[in-house]
């Protein structure tokens, strides 16, 4: 590797291999894999999922599930190998030498217990000689919160996980990982469950901190964006083996690898300009309209408007994204499209039929028309059931054909979907994120809908699989002319699909108009802020040269 | 929290309400009325006898008056008269229920110990072989009757060994293997549902951050698994009220104790509709009072549970 030099390496992994499962059903998730950090040094782990990244990572921290073996390598950290050690030694440098900002900070505190006493928590476990009252670890505690940037630490020690926001929640859990200043942090895609605006304070504050303490960093992501933004080096993995380790500014500047090279294309392809132009076709009736959409929530004290005053319509043949942060009523409002949610006020149009208060039949009709492919295609397909009869349920539920007209449907729809038909026989949980969302959209479009409404359909899949999901979709767009309403908090994604854009924020929609002009010259500040806060800076400067 | 103790308090009386009134009416729809159908076991009641009866006990007056004079009653601790005894009902419970009260709370005190000391051995197992064994004890412990256990043991330990009374003398054996036999059966619905809710949180991230820290699976479990994972197996603890009732009158029976088992059967055998009556309601207030109490327990343990209603309380509750 080209970076290795003079100074002694922090962690030193030569010859790391891993498995899963056992004989004939192995799988190797990680290959001879060679990899040294520096003290104080970021180094970013890209790829996708399944490249092992995650193996690697929770490998040096060791917490590998049991199904995995460890078949030969070693991991060195400042001179001891992790992987000689005893359970009660790795323990007295879990949590002191080697920390971990967890991935998904939803469901990584303790919910039963207080934020406050999760962070003393570490003082605990780790005395390090030294006994501390009740008094010093609540002043620890404090002066933990306020390094992360949190407002009113004295309040927050006494309140619990859900009283909290996702980004503070990632932010006390930094403070934890932060709490005895190890020499080496590993950050398994900390901010992919935040929203952009707070996976930037989230970020800035990782990074300072570490920079500050002389942490080495070790962060996984699939997002070469955010890669780019915080590291010192980029590690490429596929397929268990490390690709490529450079410095980051060589990296973007000449991928050796071609695997590096595509990952590049795809973090900085962007919309044809010329679908936005030929998309405007005169006046057709659109296929989505709404006006005035409101949905309140609750009733009394505890009032809650979600969606207020929404209006736009979505042009037949086109893509309109809908942008915001969680909470902003995006979802609500696809559901009061889907009519899967009553509006309590304004008017629902799908191809120019009004249909905001059908009911019973008329609605089921609509449903043919109007579909729905929702975010995680992991739980949105019953694990249980072949694709073939995934596909075909809604032929069966609206009574549609014979088996063997069903049959053919299925085999058209995996067609146009572009997989195989050996897989029709398949089951769902055989599928791989892509693939399975590749099902859902066929099942969408079973009944010959011409509209879909795409919830977040493609934030569950790693980069790759993202662009070959967008390319489907787009293909599918211009041979079937279908409609589409896509919802995204991700605008790299927005910005390569949409021809209009709808960007919304407490439940209003604060701007609308063509992808081209809202995304280069925002007219709102909340506007400017989201693409502001989009990361990869530097990716586009580099693009741009 | 206020609103929800009363809200909670306020079901837990209408349940008992319900449950008397279908009792009320179950009586009613017995072929005869309570004091006929306690004579007919003779061989020929005198309709004077019957008559006279009926009026002391109150039986002659209209349905509807019984209902609500029987109702006032059950608020007041008058539950009626025994027709066999002629003693008052609460009297004729009273005086055997601390017994079986005795019995009965020692076993689940002891169940819900052997659950959680079953759970967190085969958590915290190194060995797989232990791990399995373990795990198999919870399935053995429900496939085994009560009564059958009492027997086999009061044959081994009284008979071949000699070491037990086969009559309760009060030495600590005589109380500690009908305890043992009742907890036995008891916590193994218990420990089931323990174990099942503990792998559920084992496989949350929370518990990957906490290993993190560089805790012991030990530490993970004491302190953070089993609060978690404590909320299903109370609300199976508030359910095995019924059958914590049913193996006492069998353990009672099977070791000879006196207690509710003895009234039960009497009172069943003596056709005695009054104290059936009685022990029915006293079984269901029972039943209330429990899960009643695991409903209020179930905000110490998450303070999630009051979201919804009024914020900011739990956190003066768990402090």
């Amino acid at each position: 590797m080209s970076t290795i030099n003079a100074a002694p390496a922090l962690l030193d992994i030569r010859g790391l291999s891993i498995t899963y499962g056992h004989g004939d059903e192995a799988v190797v998730a990680a290959e001879n894999i060679d990899l040294a950090l520096k003290p104080g040094e970021i180094v970013a782990l890209v790829g996708e999922s399944g490249s092992g990244k995650s193996t690697l990572s929770k490998a040096i921290i060791g917490l590998l599930p049991e199904s995995a073996r460890i078949l030969d390598g070693s991991i060195d950290l400042a001179g001891g190998n992790l992987l000689d050690m005893a359970a009660k030694e790795l323990e007295s440098i879990r949590g002191r030498r080697i920390g971990m900002v967890p991935q998904d900070p939803g469901a990584s505190l303790d919910p039963v217990k207080t934020v406050g006493s999760q962070i003393s928590e570490v003082f605990r476990l780790h005395p390090q000689g030294r006994k501390r009252s009740k008094a010093q670890l609540r002043a620890e505690v404090i002066r933990l919160l306020e390094l992360v940037g949190i407002d009113t630490p004295e309040q927050r020690i006494g309140q619990y996980p859900h009283e909290l926001s996702g980004g503070l929640k990632q932010r006390v859990l930094i403070a934890i990982a932060f709490a005895l200043e190890p020499a080496l942090l590993i950050a398994d895609e900390p901010t992919s469950a935040l929203d952009v605006t707070v996976q930037q304070t989230v970020l800035e504050v990782f990074t300072k901190l570490a920079r500050e303490l002389g942490t080495a960093v070790i962060f996984v992501t699939h997002d070469l964006a955010v890669a780019t933004d915080i590291a010192d080096r980029i590690v490429v993995m596929q397929h268990g083996r490390i690709r490529e380790d450079r410095p980051v500014r060589e990296i973007l500047r000449a991928p050796e690898h071609p695997y590096t090279r595509m990952l590049l294309t795809e973090a900085t392809a962007s919309g044809d300009e010329s679908r936005t132009a030929d998309a405007a076709r005169g006046i057709e009736v659109p296929a989505i309209e709404v006006a005035g959409l409101g949905k309140i929530f609750g009733s009394g004290k505890n009032e809650r408007a979600a969606v207020e005053e929404v209006s736009f319509a979505v042009r037949p043949g086109t893509t309109f994204s809908l942008v915001g942060e969680s909470g902003s009523g995006k979802s609500t409002t696809a559901r009061m499209i889907m009519r899967l949610l009553e509006p309590t006020a304004g008017i629902v149009k799908i191809h120019g039929q009004d249909v905001t208060h059908v009911r019973g039949a008329a609605k089921r009709e609509l449903w043919r028309s109007l579909q729905l492919v929702y975010q995680n295609p992991d739980s949105a397909l019953d694990p249980r059931y072949s694709v073939s009869r995934i596909i075909s349920e809604p032929l069966e539920n609206y009574k549609v054909g014979s088996k063997a007209e069903r049959r053919i449907r299925v085999a058209e729809l995996l067609d146009a979907v572009n997989l195989p038909s050996r897989m029709a026989a398949l089951g769902a949980k055989e599928l791989s994120g892509g693939q399975r969302q590749r099902v859902a959209i066929a099942r969408a479009l079973a009944l010959g809908a011409k509209t879909l409404v795409l919830d977040e359909a493609l934030s569950a899949l790693d980069v790759l699989t993202q662009a070959q999901i967008l390319a489907l979709l787009e293909d599918l767009q211009v041979s079937q002319g279908l409609s589409y309403l896509f919802i995204s908090h991700d605008l790299h994604v927005v910005e390569r699909i949409s021809h209009d854009v709808g960007v919304m924020r407490q439940g209003r929609l604060v701007e609308v108009g063509a992808a081209a002009q809202v995304l280069n010259s925002p007219a709102s500040e909340y506007t400017r802020l989201l693409l502001d806060s989009n990361p990869g800076a530097l990716l586009r400067e580099m693009a741009t040269n | 929290m206020a609103a929800y103790i009363a809200r909670r308090i306020g079901q837990a009386l209408l349940v008992i309400w319900l449950a008397y009134t279908l009792v009320f009416l179950a009586v009613q729809l017995l072929p005869n009325d309570p004091v006929t159908i306690f004579l007919s076991a003779d061989a020929a009641a005198d309709p004077a006898t019957i008559a006279a009866m009926k009026a002391q006990y109150g039986y002659d007056q209209p349905l509807i008056v019984q209902y609500f004079s029987q109702l006032v009653g059950l608020f007041t601790g008058d539950f009626g008269y025994s027709l066999a005894s002629g003693q008052p009902v609460g009297e004729r419970i009273g005086a055997v229920v601390g017994s079986t009260l005795v019995l009965a709370s020692s076993a689940f005190v002891t169940a819900v110990v052997f659950a959680v000391v079953l759970v967190a051995s085969a958590t915290l197992a190194r060995k797989p072989w232990l791990k399995r064994v373990v795990l198999n004890l919870p399935p053995l412990f429900a496939a085994v009757p009560v009564f059958w256990l009492g027997l086999v043991l009061l044959q081994v330990l009284s008979i071949k060994l000699g070491i037990m009374s086969l009559f309760p003398d009060g030495s600590f054996a005589s109380i500690a293997v009908p305890v043992l036999v009742l907890a036995i059966h008891v916590s193994a619905p218990i420990a089931q549902v323990l174990l099942k809710s503990v792998d559920n949180v084992h496989a949350q991230p929370f518990i990957d951050v906490l290993r993190a820290k560089g805790a012991s699976p030990s530490w993970i479990f004491f302190r953070h698994t089993l609060k978690n994972a404590a909320a299903p197996a109370m609300t199976i603890s508030g359910i095995t009220v019924g059958t914590l009732l049913a193996g006492s009158v069998i353990t009672e029976t099977v070791f000879a104790r006196s207690g509710l088992g003895q009234v039960v059967l009497q009172s069943v055998t003596a056709q005695d509709v009054a104290l059936v009556q009685g022990l029915v309601l006293l079984t269901a207030t029972a039943f209330v009072v429990v899960n009643l109490v695991v409903d209020l327990l179930y905000p110490l343990l998450d303070p999630r549970i009051l979201k919804s209603g009024t914020h900011g309380a739990p956190r003066a509750l768990v402090a």
